[in-house]
Parts: structure tokens; sequence; C-alpha cells
């Protein structure tokens, strides 16, 4: 008993700030978009916020999706590669995509703000996908390919002696066997790329291609007029409920990204 | 790379005995290389690239408009003459420490309390951890509405949560221990379920006492989790900049500018990314070391 108590005690302590942070965004105050009572008008102020609640958000929603689908392809294929073929430079290429867990995260950020602009992608949602695709391969990678191998090869085989390529066999069987992985790797992709505030606040220079964190930190950094907690908060709201959605649902996919080893870079 | 096998050598279906066996394992080949092919285009171009620019960088006048022109090694007499970085170096290593100390053992406790089955326990872990599903960011903005004294719920206490360079500091630690301490407790849990249970209960039979099954058999089996945390929690303190740019602004007086806030003035302020290049080879070098140092502890550990 005395176990459930303290441990119920702390579970509140970590609950907290989340359920004080979802009371403020839509609890009254004078002054804001929520004058007094409940409601949803701190909501509604930062909706119209810059540019527009709608703009970030389709901006964020943007990057997330072309982010995960494009770390599913490269990684799917790569994995596949990695897992069933040899080839020349195969062993250095895993290791140089490994490698990228090696180098931190700010100090390439520099760099690839200059490369970016020599590629046309400056300031480009493409562009921040990209790279936030490329941060995810070591992770997705090294899934992927410990998901194909763990598939058993005489499946890919029968396929092979009936006659498929190794494209269809990859499509039609090999893909649908490792759906979970694909899953736990969409969601990594997907929290990584929504939550990020470095890359977009350096790769990018117009306010009209902000994703949410950096749309919603900027609220904080206005240079005159008081800043308007109560809408600050609305703004965490948005940006941490689809995720906390997405964790509880997906759970179990989450803590299989933990268990598989892939953080051990 | 230590826990990354390497890839097992492939049994290829196709290759047979003979020039037919030939062409078609030449063919196979082409298809793994095929395959392999946007890794290597995302790798090169976004990986390579950019770690060769950046030391190209750091030897240049490069401003943020106009042609760069040569200058090595002036980028890097300036690092040592910056007063601001050297102040954030040793800021950061302290910050560091401190973390990476109360990190460590607030999760290994939460870990510790969470590691049986037994009702309630899926519960626990969840509240523990759900901070951790929040962007670090949005993290950052909710403390800063959450610690403010005439919005938050704390006013009453007369506390400047980030008013002195202390306070900042504690505010900050605050944050980051309950952003990251249930992400730390499940790699913490990870380690702790591989751990046979027959272990414990030929201890057990054998008359240990709790302390002696914690410390002969817990801790030693638990190492290279433990190494493999402190790294991830070493290496993400050293290059903190989120909690530092958002929730206190740097701020009070410079007194918590990061390592890595100093490299985004250089470029984004003072527009020199000749200067803040050379700051990211620097740290990079660093790191690198480091890594490679904690790597060879880490494989120490599982020998």
């Amino acid at each position: 008993m005395r176990y459930h108590i303290s441990m119920s005690a702390l579970a509140v302590l970590f609950l907290f700030p989340l359920a004080w942070s979802g009371w403020s965004s839509v609890r009254g105050q004078p002054g804001s978009g929520q004058a007094g009572g409940y409601g949803f008008g701190n909501y509604t102020q930062m909706a119209a916020f810059g540019e527009g609640l709608p703009t970030y958000l389709t901006n964020s929603l943007l990057v997330s999706a072309m982010t995960v689908a494009g770390t599913l392809v490269v990684a799917a294929l790569g994995g596949y590669a990695f897992a069933r073929f040899s080839f020349p430079g195969k062993n250095l290429l895993f290791l140089a995509a490994l490698a990228i867990l090696m180098v931190p995260y700010a100090t390439i950020l520099i760099p690839l703000y200059v490369l970016l602009g020599y590629i046309g992608l400056q300031n480009s949602l493409v562009g921040l996908s990209l790279v936030f695709v490329m941060f995810q391969l070591p992770f997705a990678l090294y899934m992927m390919r410990n998901s194909f191998e763990a598939i058993p090869r005489e499946l890919e085989e029968a396929a092979l002696v009936d006659g498929c390529g190794t494209f269809r066999a990859f499509s039609r069987i090999l893909l649908p066997a490792v759906r979970p992985g694909l899953i736990t790797v969409g969601l990594f992709a997907f929290l990584a790329s929504w939550n990020d505030f470095f890359a977009p606040l350096i790769l990018l220079n117009d306010g009209a291609n902000f994703p949410l964190p950096v749309a919603v930190v900027s609220m904080t950094q206005r240079t005159f007029g008081a800043i308007d907690y109560g809408m600050l908060q609305a703004g965490v709201m948005v940006m941490a409920i689809p995720c906390l959605v997405l964790f509880l649902v997906l759970q179990r996919h989450y803590v299989r990204g933990f268990m598989s080893g892939a953080l051990r870079g | 790379m230590t826990g990354i096998a390497p890839a097992r050598p492939v049994r290829d279906p196709q290759a047979v005995a003979g020039r037919a066996g030939h062409t078609a394992r030449r063919s196979r080949q082409l298809a793994g290389m095929l395959y392999a092919a946007p890794t290597a285009l995302i790798v090169v171009v976004l990986f390579v690239v950019p770690l060769v620019l950046v030391v190209w960088m750091s030897l240049n006048r490069w401003p943020v408009l106009g042609a760069p022109t040569f200058n090595a090694p002036a980028n890097y007499a300036k690092v040592s003459q910056d007063p601001l970085f050297l102040d954030s170096v040793l800021f950061t290593l302290k910050y560091t420490a401190i973390i990476t100390v109360l990190l460590s053992l607030l999760a290994l406790g939460l870990a510790l309390a969470v590691q049986e089955r037994r009702p309630g326990v899926a519960f626990y872990r969840a509240a523990f951890f759900l901070p951790g599903a929040v962007g670090f960011a949005a993290a950052a903005l909710l403390f800063y509405g959450l610690l403010n004294n005439d919005f938050g719920p704390f006013g009453f206490l007369g506390v400047n949560w980030i008013g002195t360079p202390n306070m900042a500091l504690t505010s900050t630690i605050m944050l980051v221990l309950w952003r990251f301490a249930g992400f730390n407790m499940l790699i913490l849990l990870t380690g702790l379920q591989a751990i046979p249970v027959e272990v414990y209960e030929a201890a057990r039979s054998d008359g240990a006492t709790r302390m002696q099954i914690f410390t002969k058999i817990t801790l030693p089996l638990l190492r290279p989790t433990i190494a493999l945390m402190l790294i991830l929690s070493i290496t993400g303190s050293l290059l903190a900049f989120d909690q530092f740019f958002i929730f206190t602004n740097g701020g009070p007086d410079n007194s918590t500018v990061s390592m890595v806030m100093v490299i985004y003035r250089n470029a984004f302020f003072r527009f020199d990314l000749g200067g803040a290049a050379a700051l990211s080879v620097v740290l990079l070098v660093a790191l690198v070391a480091l890594n490679a140092l904690q790597m060879r502890v880490l494989r120490g550990g599982r020998a």
C-alpha cells in the first residue's frame, strides 16, 4: 500500500504540468483571448497569431508527412539491401549511415544551411524534411535491416523460384511481414520531425514557412506588448496532443524501438 | 558501434556454380546496389558533404551574403579569444555534470520501482514517460508559463524562477528532469528485463539480502545499459540548446548560454558562418573523441 501511495504521488508530480497546461489553455484571464470563465478563446486568439495557425499547422503536417514517407521508403529499401544482398561497399555504407549518430546534430546544421542554399532548397520544407530523413536514417536503417533479417529466407526464396523479381518479392511478401518495424520507424520519424525546433530555426527564415514549434516560440519573443501566456499554453497543447495520443495508441511500437538496441549507436 | 552486429554473410539463393550463376550473381549485386542507392544518396549528399563543408567553412571568412575568402586559421584563433564561448564551455560542462548525475539517479530509482509486473505498474510507467512524448520545445514553453509567477500556480512561493543565474539553472534542471526521466527509465527497464529471473532466484535461495542482490547482481549486469544511458545523457547535455534558448533565453546576464547557443549567435546574429563553423568543428571533434572513449568503456563493460 505504501508503494502505491508514493508511486501515485510521483505519478501526479509527473502528470501535473501537463494537466496544468491543458487547464490554463482553456481558463479565463482578464485581457486575454478568454476574458473569463472557461472556453476556447485562447485557441481562437492563437489561430490568428502571426501567419495564422492554419499555415503553421499545414507546414508542420507537410514536414512530418514528407519526413515519415521519406524515412520509410529509404529505410525499407536500404534495410532490404543490407539484410539480403551483398554488393561492393556494403559494409562501408552501413557504417557511414550509423556514423550519423556519432556526429552531433547541431554541428552540421550550419554547413547544411549553406549546402541547401547551393541546391536551391534553402528556406524550403522539402529541404528541412530531407535533413530530418538523414537524422532518422541510422535508427531507421538499423531497425529495418533487423526486421528483414528476422524473416525466414524460405518465404522469399519460394517467391523467387516462382519467377517473382526481387522487387515483387519485396513489395508483395516482405514488406507486409515487416509492418511492425515500419510502424516503429514511422512513429519515431513523426515525433522527431513534428517536435524539432533547432533544425527549422536554422534552415528556414521565412515566417510563412515556420512549423509549429518555431511559430509558438516566437510568441514569447515579441518585442512589444505583454506575452499572452494563455495563448502560449494553447500552442503547447496543439503541439503536444497529437504526440500524447500517438504515444498512448502506439505505446507497444514505441517501446519496441527501445528494445531493438538501435539506440545503441 | 558496440551492440551492432556486422551484417551476416548472405546466402545467395541464385549463386549457382558456372557462368549462368556468375551473371545471376552480378545482377543480384546490381539489384542490391539499386535498393541501397537512396541510402547512399542521403548519406553522401546530406552527411558526408556537410562534414567536409564544415571544415572548409571554418578555414574561410564566410559571410551570410557574399563570397567567402580563405583566412585560416583566423576563425580558430577567434575561438580561443571569445570570452562568451569560453564561459559557455564552463557553463555547459557544469550543466552536463549536474544533469547526468541527477537524471541517472532519478531514472534508476524509477526503473527499479516499476520493474516488477504488478497491478498499477503499467499506469505508473506511462505516467513517468508521458512528458517524454511531448516535444522538448513544447515542454520548455510549458515550463515558461508554469514557472511564471503571475500566470503559473507557484507564484505564492515568491521564488524568482528564472531571475537569478542559480535559479535559472535550477529551473532548467527541473524541466529537463521532468521531460527526460521517463525516457531514461525506459532505457534502464530494457536492461533490467534482460536479466534472467533465475539469477535472482538463485541469489535469493543462497540467502542474499536485497541490498546484496542490488549491488552484486543488478548493478554489474546493468552496467552496459547504464553506460548507454550516460552516453546519451552526456552527449545530449553538451549539445543543449532548446532549453536555454526557449526557457531562459541565455539569461540572466548570459549566465545560461550553452555552447550550441554561441554557435547559433555567431552564425545568425553576427552573420559569421566561418566562426560558427570553427566552433562546430571544435565541438564535433571533442564529442566524437568523447563518444569513442565512452564506447571503449562500454565495450569493456561487456567483455
